[in-house]
């Protein structure tokens, strides 16, 4: 085999935040690149306003069941960033002396706020993040933050990477946006790597990595099939120095566990701690007469709001739980967020059912109000409870359906510490919405699929201890030298808001370390590329932190 | 018919005629059965559609287990199941999917099939399944799209400053 396999100076498993970013930055600086990607590369014009299976809605993620959690995360080139809503909001500074149920702290000594801000500017930068106003702010935000004055909270319209003078607000975000105005990968990273040289290559599945007897990589993989992901067309492999994984956090650990075979010892810390980053949804059903008396909302045509349907996602957000100083496993942020048909309304759950909560007459009933849901998101403190059983076959799952639905090993149970956080903050949304008869509230049911995240996280984290943490503060693996993480599964634990910004960070505060392995292995490559676009006023920020990578 | 009984318990609509057994009838307008219900789980896309038969099968060895436990005798004309009246459906449901239950991920995947012909019409064009008055997203309240099938909403916020920001906010807009 080693004798036919391809070869390429680095090799990047995955092409969401934290394969792009590698991508780019390596491409930029003279390195053969190549990346793989598991699920289709989709064009803007292939993002289909269409619930049917086999539309770029299913074509586009995954949905992974696991026992006790499930997982939605991208599936295509650009990942989770195709699918996402563009949220781009910093960690609190709190979050990095989390400590969770390790008793020390989780994040390495080298990551703080403070020394990730530059990067995070940079990523600002890259992907155009602007923070919204009132104007840009749909219906579902607007109520959610009249609610929250309401009740004596503040509310904060969101930062996000869209583009609104193209934002139609169709609400189709999570089938990739036609529109173009949602900044993924696909319209900065990704070309901009191309441009420099990097090969994409869609419907490509790692299976497991090897070592060549030069210290070199073998990354395995499959070819899956354009339409119907449970059947391949064929695998390979590709031999690279440096191998930068970033299948994200439901894969890349499952990748690892199969690949020890091979390699040799794992670090305890790859598929466990896994965090859902603390998410849970609950659903409003609003009273509209009460919506129009308390706060005088009108959209000009006599509605108060009956908006679920019109919007861009999560567009509001209330911090006023994100307090440092209250204690580990209290704060929290609550979040408005659009959640499509097709993959969570079974999990809706009816206010005050007196039959089944989640099926039934009393569900349908429900069902006919949709248009006046309002759906709130709380990303509490989780505590790292996931734990990754055996790898599965090929993949990250066993695929039950052509495109969207797997089963996977994942194991979450959650702890009291989550169990907690969960009731305290479905307690106080209650509280908010449920005030002078606004609405009326449930949270998911956890009974069906588990717990439900979109940004799952933590399943091979950076750390300094070498125990809880699979990868050291430069996002190489330990006692693997040359594979770096750079997804979500290398951030510690959870966020308590959303993820991307945080991911992308980090990537982009691994890759002079990255480029520096990669010289050291004989790749011609340099660091200080500029933000896609060619900007360059978070460069001139970051470099000088950075007096190494200078030269 | 099974199915159809089993679909109806989900998301429940009203008889298509008199006799019809398979549907509860405890709710007006369409049910699952009549988003299509039938046509998405036999779709080999889905992944289920392999082991209808076997969820047919054990569903009605549940219906009769249940109707000895309650001391029910079921219609013998058509299957256990469908026999039960919707209260009992529903309770059987709710049994088979308690976690625990050791075929409860079956159960669970049969549901959310169900529920997706209704909700989604995971198994039509979306744009097409309004035009033809699909009776799952019809009830939901989904607007029409415009011609070219694509949804665009033109007014879409209030435009009012609603509350204070938090006072710990960055000015780029995060937490401070």
């Amino acid at each position: 085999m080693s004798t036919t396999a391809e070869r390429t100076d680095v090799l990047v498993i995955g092409s969401g935040f934290g394969g792009a970013i590698a991508a780019y930055h390596l491409a930029a600086g003279g390195a053969d690149v190549t990346v793989l990607e598991r699920g289709p590369w989709l064009e803007s014009k292939e993002f289909e306003h269409d619930y049917k299976l086999g539309s770029s809605y299913t074509r586009a993620f995954d949905f992974t069941v696991g026992d006790g959690m499930s997982i939605l995360g991208g599936n295509c080139v650009g990942g989770g960033s195709v699918v996402y809503f563009a949220a781009m909001p910093r960690a609190p500074r709190f979050v990095f002396d989390r400590q969770g149920s390790i008793g020390r702290r989780m994040w390495p000594q080298a990551v703080s706020r403070d020394t990730l801000d530059p990067w995070y500017d940079r990523v600002e930068e890259s992907l155009s993040v602007t923070r919204q106003d009132w104007n840009d702010v749909s219906y579902a935000g607007g109520l959610w933050a009249a609610a929250c004055n309401h009740a004596g909270r503040t509310a904060n319209p969101l930062a996000v990477a869209i583009d609104n003078t193209k934002c139609v607000n169709c609400n189709w975000m999570m089938a990739g946006c036609r529109f173009e105005a949602k900044q993924s990968l696909l319209v900065n990273y990704l070309p901009a790597a191309i441009a420099h040289g990097a090969r994409i290559r869609p419907l490509h599945e790692v299976q497991h990595l090897s070592r060549t007897p030069e210290g070199s990589y073998r990354v395995h993989y499959n070819v899956v099939h354009d339409d119907d992901y449970r059947l391949q067309a064929g695998s390979g492999v590709i031999e690279a120095k440096i191998v930068v994984m970033a299948a994200g956090a439901g894969a890349t650990p499952v990748i690892l566990q199969r690949s020890e075979a091979h390699l040799g010892t794992m670090p305890r810390a790859v598929g466990r701690y896994f965090s859902g980053n603390g998410e849970r949804l609950n659903t409003a059903i609003i009273d509209e007469a009460k919506a129009a008396e308390l706060f005088g909302l009108d959209r000009g045509d006599g509605l108060a709001y009956a908006a679920n349907q019109i919007g861009k996602g999560p567009t509001v957000a209330s911090w006023d739980r994100l307090d440092g100083s209250l204690p580990e496993f209290s704060r929290y942020s609550l979040e408005q967020l659009y959640f499509p048909p097709g993959l969570g309304t079974i999990l809706a759950q009816v206010p005050g059912a007196t039959g089944p909560s989640w099926f039934g007459k009393e569900k349908k009933e429900i069902l006919k109000q949709w248009t006046s849901w309002l759906t709130i998101f709380t990303m509490i403190e989780d505590d790292n409870e996931g734990v990754f059983g055996p790898p599965p076959a090929t993949g990250n799952a066993h695929r039950i359906s052509q495109q969207m639905l797997g089963r996977g090993n994942l194991r979450y149970e959650p702890t009291k510490n989550t169990l907690g956080a969960w009731a305290a903050s479905d307690a106080e949304v209650k509280e908010i919405l449920e005030k002078d008869g606004l609405a009326k509230v449930m949270p998911w049911t956890n009974d069906l699929v588990g717990a439900y995240t979109v940004h799952p996280l933590s399943s091979c984290r950076m750390g300094d201890d070498p125990h809880t943490s699979a990868l050291d503060d430069s996002n190489e693996l330990r006692d693997h030298p040359g594979i770096f993480v750079t997804d979500g599964s290398s951030v510690p634990g959870a966020l308590t808001v959303n993820p991307a910004m945080t991911i992308a960070a980090l990537a982009e505060r691994a890759m002079p370390g990255i480029v520096r392995a990669a010289q050291s292995r004989g790749i011609s490559v340099t660091y200080g590329a500029p933000a896609p676009d060619g900007s360059t006023s978070g460069r001139s920020r970051v470099l000088p932190l950075l007096p190494s990578a200078r030269g | 018919m099974t199915l159809e009984a089993y679909a109806d318990t989900i998301v429940p609509g009203q008889k298509r005629f008199a006799d019809d057994r398979a549907i509860a009838g405890v709710s007006t307008g369409g049910g699952a059965v009549q988003a299509g219900a039938l046509e998405l789980l036999q779709w080999d896309a889905t992944g289920i559609h392999e082991g209808l038969d076997d969820l047919v099968r054990l569903v009605n060895e549940h219906a009769l287990a249940y109707a000895a436990e309650r001391r029910l005798t079921p219609d013998p004309t058509v299957p256990p199941f469908v026999a039960l009246d919707y209260p009992d459906r529903a309770a059987l449901i709710q049994r088979l999917t308690t976690p625990g239950h050791p075929e409860k991920e079956f159960w669970v995947l049969l549901s959310l099939f169900c529920n997706m012909a209704f909700d989604s019409a995971a198994h039509l064009n979306t744009a097409q399944a309004m035009e033809d008055g699909h009776p799952g997203l019809e009830a939901m309240g989904l607007s029409m799209p415009d011609a070219d099938g694509l949804w665009r909403f033109q007014d879409y916020s209030y435009r009012r400053e609603f509350a204070r920001l938090h006072p710990d906010t960055t000015s780029t807009g995060s937490p401070a």
